[in-house]
């Protein structure tokens, strides 16, 4: 397993310098950040002073070795636009994303495995239809517009949450979370469950397929003779068997959650890392746009071997050793 | 089961939302617009000066109408064509307890073009000033090398720090160690993307302001933001979208608030190269000569647009067709310049005198992210503009790219949809960037690189006229040499809108600025 995770880690190091260079050469392809950060009365002079004052005056491949000289001490860069390090702008945007990941992934194993085990065991009941009715319409209904509804819904019409923004944190070993608060929950419930309404079908698919197709299998046919209780079968034997595809799945959907979740942040004004990514992409600002991509290139890097490692936990027959990456 | 649970969450969600209503005291703001730094001097750009509004204050301040008041000089004369002479306010008190005095302005003055890493510096408005000398703690001279008599509207952009922040990075100013100021708030915290929040000042020496404690937070998202005012999460929203104002009106909770902005949306055309890459025959070739050279054929453009109708049908009424660089009113408008009348078959009158009867192939660029409806605008130009001949592709992106692409030293494109607010308030601003031929200081916003001998003439003399009157009879010869040449073709003034909850009034301003200050309880 050593053997396998040092590979592994190898193989990432390259894959984080092709991204870096490719998002270099992608955002100066864009535009240049000068002309969109200057006051629009500025002159040429004032111009040139900005262009210098961010080092974008250098050639591209200067700039580019510039930034690897850095990175190479752990510095990616400040933001032009906050003058801050982007690494640190990203990581104080980290927790707000994070709680809001965790909570969605939350209601959707917490909500989604039972409905889907349901929908599984009984397929031709009118409560599994409805499950999977539903589900339909969490793939398919775009975040946005749901995210709005239920805006419109909860907190315009019934005012029963709060519209936007993220609540009031407290500090929990060390953490701002809001999720320590009441207030903070009350403001996470709605992104939350915005954002987890697609892994949640997504949850209750994956758990009716497998269940569907354990309870024919003979191991569940010899356990019920063997006079094991039809609770013990699925609950100990069937759910075991069903978790390995919903871990591989879920493990790369916690990345994309983490990273991609800009929908669910605009719409709800969430201050975290989506929606600094988006608008570091509006304003051109690379630094952040470069910390990000590598961060999120790690993060899912990080996220493959847990679960490769979780499989090889699941069931015993997966050797890491063999699997070559 | 999932709707049990659903239910019971939600319920526990609205017992959980009763305590923290927020109380009727205390005020909170719906921002538009991304604010990036604390630090006053370290980024120019709009929404990061609505905060520092908040905060610091200037030499000279700007009314709702952008005409200048005093803000901590009471006031200012000319001594001599290039010297000033500016008093200060006695008495004042920055929020950390100490004296504002005029070794205050110079440290600002100092750490102004200091900043590091400034992508857009403030020292843009000080580059008129040569020498500045304190006379005595209250007054202070400076002197400029030559005549310039827009040096009060140029230091009513720079805000005043106290001299112990002279050397502190901008670091220092979004964690509130070094954020003093003299404003009618003091920082309390800043989240960036999430909130500012601010407390009273109860020293300030201007009217008291209403609400003890100010939480502006930043909703980008229009939809998002409408939303919260419903939902009585904010009590006044900036930037309302057009598409929600009818709704918004007959809202019987809900309050707008609208002026005419100083934001005119125009076409800058390509009247300078000989051969400009866009325009082309039927067929696609770019043709030998620049049409647009011709200032015939700018204004057959210019007739083929139907103004009333895309303010009518795009902007809901909440726009007003423009004929000059600035809204009469504003000094430097000329009441003579109206709005060019929807004339279809005077434009191909006009496309034929210039020797293109059948007209020509043009393509039209605009930002989809920029400007209220920007897209939507240059999608409803394309077809005007077919309809006298010159059959009009339409091209449009993101700001980020439009930006580049369109300005120095790219100049990629013809014809192309812009906006400019002139934060002056005067129309020096957009003549000198817009109009004035490209050259050290002026033209920086010249897409077009519109140039004209006689209009650059006129806009010296004026930069040079220290007297009032005969500076803004200046102004507005200028500005009528450009428009009747159809230098650029202006499309119409944006009308800023806010939306406030029952029983809270906004005093709307030509700048876009929300101050939190200015909204009062009604009456």
């Amino acid at each position: 397993m050593t053997v396998f995770i040092i590979r592994r880690l190898m193989q990432s190091a390259f894959v984080l310098l092709i991204m870096s260079l490719l998002v270099f050469v992608g955002v100066f392809a864009i535009g240049n950040p000068v002309d969109i950060l200057i006051a629009a009365d500025a002159d040429q002079a004032e111009r040139d002073r900005a262009i210098a004052a961010l080092g974008l005056d250098l050639p591209l491949w200067e700039q580019y070795l510039v930034f690897l000289k850095n990175a190479a001490h752990g510095d990616l860069g400040k933001s032009f636009v906050f003058n801050q390090p982007a690494l640190q702008l990203i990581v104080d945007r980290m927790p707000a994303t994070l709680e809001l990941a965790f909570s969605a992934m939350v209601i959707a194993i917490l909500l989604g495995l039972p409905l889907g085990m349901y929908a599984g065991f009984q397929p031709h009941s009118r409560t599994a239809r409805a499950i999977m009715a539903g589900s339909i319409l969490g793939f398919s209904l775009p975040t946005f517009w749901v995210g709005l509804m239920m805006i419109m819904v909860f907190a315009v019409q019934l005012g029963w949450l709060p519209s936007t923004g993220r609540g009031a944190t407290a500090t929990v070993l060390g953490i701002k979370t809001s999720l320590a608060t009441w207030d903070g929950l009350a403001h996470v419930l709605l992104p939350a469950i915005n954002l987890a309404l697609f892994k949640l079908s997504l949850v209750i698919r994956l758990s009716r397929a497998g269940m569907r197709e354990n309870m024919l299998m003979d191991y569940v046919k010899f356990a019920r003779a063997k006079g094991l209780s039809m609770r013990r079968v699925i609950f100990v034997h069937v759910l075991k068997n069903i978790l390995i595809p919903i871990v591989t799945v879920l493990g790369l959907e916690l990345g994309s959650v983490i990273a991609f979740s800009v929908v669910t942040e605009s719409v709800f004004a969430w201050p975290g890392m989506g929606k600094l990514i988006i608008d570091s992409i509006n304003r051109l600002d690379r630094p952040i746009i470069v910390a990000y991509l590598l961060i999120t290139v790690t993060m899912f890097i990080v996220i493959n071997l847990v679960v490769d490692v979780l499989y090889s936990v699941l069931d015993p027959r997966v050797r890491l050793a063999e699997a070559k990456a | 089961m999932l709707l049990k649970l659903l239910r019971t969450a939600l319920v526990a969600g609205a017992v959980l939302c009763v305590p923290f209503a927020a109380s009727a005291q205390d005020l909170t703001v719906g921002l538009s617009a991304n604010v990036t730094s604390i630090d006053p001097h370290f980024h120019a750009l709009s929404p990061n000066n609505n905060i520092a509004g908040h905060i610091f204050d200037r030499l000279v301040h700007q009314d709702e109408r952008q005409k200048l008041t005093p803000g901590l000089a009471t006031e200012w004369k000319v001594l001599d064509d290039t010297t000033w002479e500016f008093k200060l306010r006695q008495g004042v008190k920055f929020h950390d307890g100490s004296d504002f005095t005029a070794d205050d302005v110079i440290a600002s003055l100092k750490r102004v073009p200091w900043v590091p890493n400034s992508p857009s510096s403030f020292a843009l408005y000080m580059r008129a000033i040569k020498e500045s000398q304190i006379v005595d703690p209250y007054t202070i001279r400076f002197t400029t090398a030559r005549p310039y008599p827009l040096l009060p509207v140029d230091l009513a952009n720079i805000f005043i720090v106290s001299r112990k922040a002279e050397q502190a990075p901008t670091g220092d100013f979004n964690s509130g160690r070094a954020t003093i100021g003299t404003g009618p708030y003091r920082f309390v915290e800043y989240l960036p993307g999430d909130r500012i929040v601010l407390q009273r000042n109860d020293n300030y020496w201007g009217p008291k302001p209403p609400w003890p404690r100010v939480t502006m937070k930043l909703i980008t998202n229009d939809p998002a933001r409408v939303a919260a005012l419903l939902a009585g999460d904010v009590q006044i929203i900036e930037a309302v979208p057009t598409q929600d104002i009818s709704k918004l009106k007959n809202n019987a909770n809900v309050q707008l608030w609208r002026i005419i902005s100083n934001r005119l949306i125009y076409l800058h055309v390509d009247s300078f190269r000989d051969q400009t890459p866009l325009v082309t025959d039927k067929a696609g070739a770019v043709l030998p000569n620049n049409p647009l050279k011709d200032a015939r054929v700018r204004r057959a453009l210019s007739k083929a647009i139907n103004r009333p109708a895309i303010v009518e049908r795009l902007m809901e009424g909440e726009a007003i067709p423009a004929g000059d660089l600035l809204p009469d009113g504003f000094f430097g408008a000329s009441p003579k310049l109206k709005p060019e009348a929807f004339d279809p078959e005077g434009a191909r009158r006009l496309l034929t005198e210039a020797g293109y009867p059948n007209g020509f192939g043009l393509t039209i660029n605009g930002p989809n992210d920029r400007y209220v409806n920007d897209e939507k605008i240059v999608q409803a130009i394309g077809p005007m503009l077919t309809r006298i001949g010159i059959a009009t592709k339409v091209v449009t992106e993101p700001w980020a790219t439009f930006a580049s692409k369109g300005s120095a030293p790219n100049y990629a494109y013809s014809l192309m949809l812009v906006g400019w607010g002139s934060g002056t308030g005067e129309t020096s601003s957009p003549l000198r960037s817009l109009l004035s031929t490209v050259r050290p200081g002026f033209g920086g916003s010249n897409r077009g690189r519109y140039s004209n001998p006689k209009l650059d003439a006129v806009l010296d003399e004026a930069l040079a006229t220290v007297d009032d009157e005969k500076r803004e009879k200046l102004l507005q010869d200028a500005g009528e040499i450009a428009m009747n040449d159809v230098a650029i073709i202006p499309l119409h003034y944006q009308v800023n809108v806010w939306a406030t909850r029952k029983g809270y009034a906004y005093t709307p301003r030509t700048d876009e600025n929300t101050y939190a200050f200015e909204v009062r309880p009604a009456k």
